[in-house]
C-alpha cells in the first residue's frame, strides 16, 4: 500500500550512485561492519534459493536416491536426471487439466481485467468527462473497504456462478487500486497530444487506442503481470466457489495433493508404473512455481524503471 | 490507500489554460453530452458494473446480519431477527474470544517483529557500493513476495516437516527429529516466520524509494562537518523517513483485525482451532462451512466497521503528532 504520490512513472527504485562507486566523503566500512552485513545478506539470499533448489532437486530424483537420503527431501538429484515425475502428472488426469484451466483463467481473465481497467482508468483520467467524480468515489471507496466473505459468497451464487470457471474472473476483474495507478498514469501523458487530438475532431475511443495505449505500454505491462499473478495464484475463491473437482484450478490440486498429501494414485497421473509420491508432489510444485519465474524478469525489469512503486501492495 | 485530494488530481480537473474563465466555468459545471463523451464513458461502463456489482452490491448483501438467512431462502424471504445475529459480541462465545486473541496476539507480534525487518534489509542494501550487486539482491529477495501462499506453505512443509530438509539431516547426523509444522504451541512463530519470508525482500522497495529521495547534499554536509555513518542515519536517514514509516504503521493498525487468512486456512488442519483460529478463519469455518450465516455476515461486518475506525482514529492520530497519514481533511 502506498500513496498515490508515490505512483510516479520513471522515477528510479534505488537511484545510481554516480557510476556505483562510493562518493569521496564516505569512509569505508570496517571490518566487523562488512563482515556482518555480508553474513546478513548471505543467509537472506540462501533462505531464499535453497528451497527453491531442493524442490527441483527432489522432483528429479530417483527412488533409490530418495531412499538413500532417509526418504525425504534432497539437495542433489543423484545419477541423472529423472524427468518421469512430470511425463506421469503432464500426460493426463487432475494436474494437466489443472495446468490448462490455470492458463485459460490468467488468460482470459489477464486480458480482460486490463481492457476493463484501462477503460475505467481513461474515463475517469479526462477532464471534463461525464459522471466521473462519482464513479471515482466509487473507486476509492472500494480501495478502503471490503464488501465481507459471506456477502460477496452470496452475490457469486445470485449471479449463478458457483462451480463456473467465471467466479475465478469476474469477482476479482477489477482491482480498485490498479484503476488507481492506471488513472494517474494517463494523467501524466503530455496534455499537447489530447489537445491536437481534440483540434483534428478525433474521438475518445481513437484518441485512447492510437495515443494513450501506445505510450503507456510500460504500465500496462506492469499492471497485467500483476493481474495474471493473481490469477495464476488464485486459491481463496476458488477454494469457495469451485466445487467439483474437475474445475480445480492448479492452487487447489496443491493443496490437495502436496499440502494435504493426499496420495497422488492412477486417477491423477498416468503411466505404467507411477514414480515415487515425494518427486511427483515436487514436480506439481515446480509446474505452480516455474509461470512465475517466467514472467518474472519481465516484472522485474520495470521494478528498475520504478513503476513497481505505485503498485506495491500490503 | 490513495491521498483523496493531491495537488495533481486539481491540477487534473481545472480547465485547460487555453480555455479563459468565462466559457470555461459553465462546461466546467455541467458537461454537455454529446456522442462522444458517452462513448468515452462505454469504454469504462464494463470496469464501473464490475466494481458495483463485485463490490457495492455485496455491501447491500450485508444485511443478512440482521435476518436468519437460510440457503434455501432469498435473502427477500429471510425472517428479520434484529440483532440476535450480533449477540456473540456480548454472550462470551467461546470460538470468537479465541479468535479475537489469536488475531490481536498475531497482529502485535507481526507489527513489533516483521515490520523493522524490511527497514533494516533496506538500510543494508541501499549501504552496498555496488549497483549490480544491490540490482540482483534485489531480485532474489522480491522473488517470494510473487508466490501464492499455497506454495510457500507447501515449501516450508518440505523444509521444516516431519520428513522435510532439516529433519533429514538431523536424522543423518543422529540428532532427534524437532516437530515444527503441526505444533500448535510453534504456530504462531511458524506463521510468522512464513510472512518474514514471503514479504521482507519485497517490504523494502518502498524504504529504499524512500532513501533514494533523500537530499544526497545533507549526507555530504553532515560528513564534512564530521558525522559518521552512524550519526548520518540516526540524524538524516531515519527522520527522513519518519512520516513514512508512520504512514505504514497506521495501515497496518487498519488492517489489524485481518492477519493470513489463506495462510493461516491452509495450516489449520494438523494444529487445531485453539492455536490457530483467527477472526477471518472463524467467519468461514462458522459461515460457509458451518452454516450459521446470519453470525457470520456480522462478525464480517463488525471486523470491516472497526477496521474502517481504525484507520480515521489512526490517521487522526497522525494528524495529532504533525504528520501527513494516508488522507487530509
Amino acid at each position: 500500500m502506498t500513496t498515490l504520490e508515490n505512483a510516479t512513472i520513471g522515477d528510479d527504485t534505488v537511484r545510481p550512485t554516480r557510476d556505483g562507486k562510493r562518493p569521496p566523503w564516505m569512509e569505508k566500512p570496517g571490518p566487523i561492519t562488512q563482515t556482518l552485513k555480508f553474513i546478513v545478506l548471505a543467509v537472506a539470499v540462501a533462505l531464499v534459493i535453497v528451497p527453491f533448489w531442493s524442490v527441483i532437486a527432489t522432483s528429479l530424483a530417483d527412488q533409490q536416491t530418495i531412499n538413500d537420503a532417509g526418504g525425504g527431501m534432497v539437495m542433489w538429484p543423484g545419477s541423472g536426471l529423472n524427468f518421469d515425475s512430470y511425463v506421469a502428472v503432464l500426460s493426463g488426469g487432475v494436474v494437466t487439466r489443472a495446468v490448462l484451466i490455470s492458463i485459460g483463467v490468467t488468460l482470459v481473465g489477464t486480458v480482460l481485467s486490463l481492457a476493463a481497467t484501462a477503460g475505467l482508468a481513461y474515463w475517469l483520467s479526462r477532464p471534463g468527462a461525464l459522471w466521473s467524480k462519482p464513479v471515482l468515489m466509487l473507486v476509492l471507496g472500494a480501495v478502503l473497504f471490503s464488501p465481507g466473505l459471506i456477502p460477496s459468497y452470496l452475490v457469486v451464487k445470485e449471479f449463478n456462478l458457483l462451480d463456473s470457471l467465471w467466479s475465478l474472473i469476474l469477482p476479482v476483474l477489477i482491482n480498485a487500486f490498479n484503476v488507481i495507478v492506471m488513472r494517474a498514469f494517463f494523467q501524466e501523458l503530455p496534455k499537447e497530444l489530447f489537445e491536437s487530438a481534440a483540434i483534428d475532431g478525433v474521438g475518445a475511443a481513437t484518441v485512447l487506442f492510437r495515443i494513450v495505449l501506445p505510450l503507456s505500454k510500460a504500465v500496462l505491462a506492469v499492471i497485467g503481470l500483476f493481474y495474471a499473478v493473481a490469477y495464476w495464484n488464485a486459491f481463496f475463491n476458488a477454494l469457495l466457489y469451485i466445487q467439483s473437482s474437475e474445475k480445480w484450478p492448479m492452487a487447489l490440486v496443491l493443496r490437495t495433493y502436496v499440502v494435504n498429501q493426499t496420495t497422488i494414485g492412477a486417477d491423477q497421473a498416468a503411466g505404467e508404473i507411477l514414480p515415487p509420491q515425494l518427486p511427483l508432489q515436487m514436480a506439481i510444485l515446480v509446474i505452480a512455481i516455474v509461470p512465475i519465474l517466467l514472467v518474472y524478469p519481465f516484472l522485474q525489469r520495470h521494478f528498475a524503471k520504478g513503476v513497481m512503486i505505485g503498485a506495491v501492495k500490503g | 490507500m490513495v491521498r483523496f485530494n493531491s495537488t495533481r488530481e486539481k491540477t487534473a480537473e481545472a480547465p485547460p489554460k487555453t480555455v479563459t474563465r468565462a466559457q470555461a466555468a459553465p462546461a466546467a459545471r455541467r458537461p454537455r453530452i454529446t456522442r462522444d463523451r458517452l462513448l468515452l464513458v462505454a469504454l469504462g461502463l464494463p470496469g464501473a458494473l464490475a466494481l458495483v456489482g463485485f463490490h457495492y452490491v455485496p455491501l447491500l448483501g450485508n444485511v443478512i446480519a440482521w435476518k436468519d438467512y437460510q440457503p434455501y431462502l432469498t435473502i427477500g424471504e429471510s425472517d428479520w431477527v434484529g440483532w440476535a445475529n450480533f449477540s456473540f459480541l456480548w454472550d462470551g462465545n467461546p470460538e470468537f474470544l479465541n479468535a479475537l486473541w489469536n488475531t490481536v496476539i498475531l497482529t502485535i507480534i507481526q507489527t513489533v517483529l516483521v515490520f523493522p525487518i524490511p527497514l533494516a534489509l533496506a538500510l543494508i542494501l541501499n549501504s552496498l557500493a555496488g549497483e549490480r550487486l544491490k540490482r540482483t539482491l534485489q531480485s532474489v529477495l522480491y522473488l517470494p513476495h510473487f508466490l501464492s501462499w499455497v506454495i510457500v506453505v507447501a515449501l516450508f512443509q518440505q523444509m521444516l516437516g516431519n520428513a522435510g530438509m532439516l529433519n533429514t539431516f538431523l536424522v543423518q547426523n543422529d540428532l532427534s527429529i524437532v516437530h515444527i509444522i503441526g505444533a500448535p504451541e510453534l504456530f504462531k512463530a511458524l506463521v510468522t516466520s512464513q510472512v518474514i519470508w514471503k514479504d521482507a525482500g519485497w517490504g523494502t522497495i518502498i524504504f529504499l524509494a524512500a532513501i533514494s529521495r533523500i537530499d544526497q547534499e545533507q549526507y555530504e554536509a553532515a560528513a564534512v562537518d564530521g558525522a559518521n555513518a552512524r550519526q548520518r542515519l540516526w540524524y538524516i536517514t531515519l527522520p527522513a523517513m519518519k512520516g513514512l514509516i508512520i504512514l505504514l504503521l497506521i495501515l497496518r493498525l487498519g488492517s489489524s483485525l485481518s492477519v493470513g487468512f489463506e495462510q493461516i486456512l491452509l495450516q489449520q488442519g494438523p494444529v487445531g482451532l485453539q492455536a490457530s483460529e483467527v477472526l477471518d478463519t472463524w467467519v468461514y469455518n462458522n459461515g460457509i462451512l458451518g452454516g450459521d450465516w446470519g453470525t457470520s455476515a456480522a462478525a464480517g461486518l463488525v471486523k470491516g466497521i472497526v477496521g474502517l475506525l481504525l484507520v480515521i482514529g489512526a490517521n487522526k492520530l497522525a494528524h495529532a503528532f504533525g504528520e501527513r497519514g494516508v488522507y487530509q481533511k
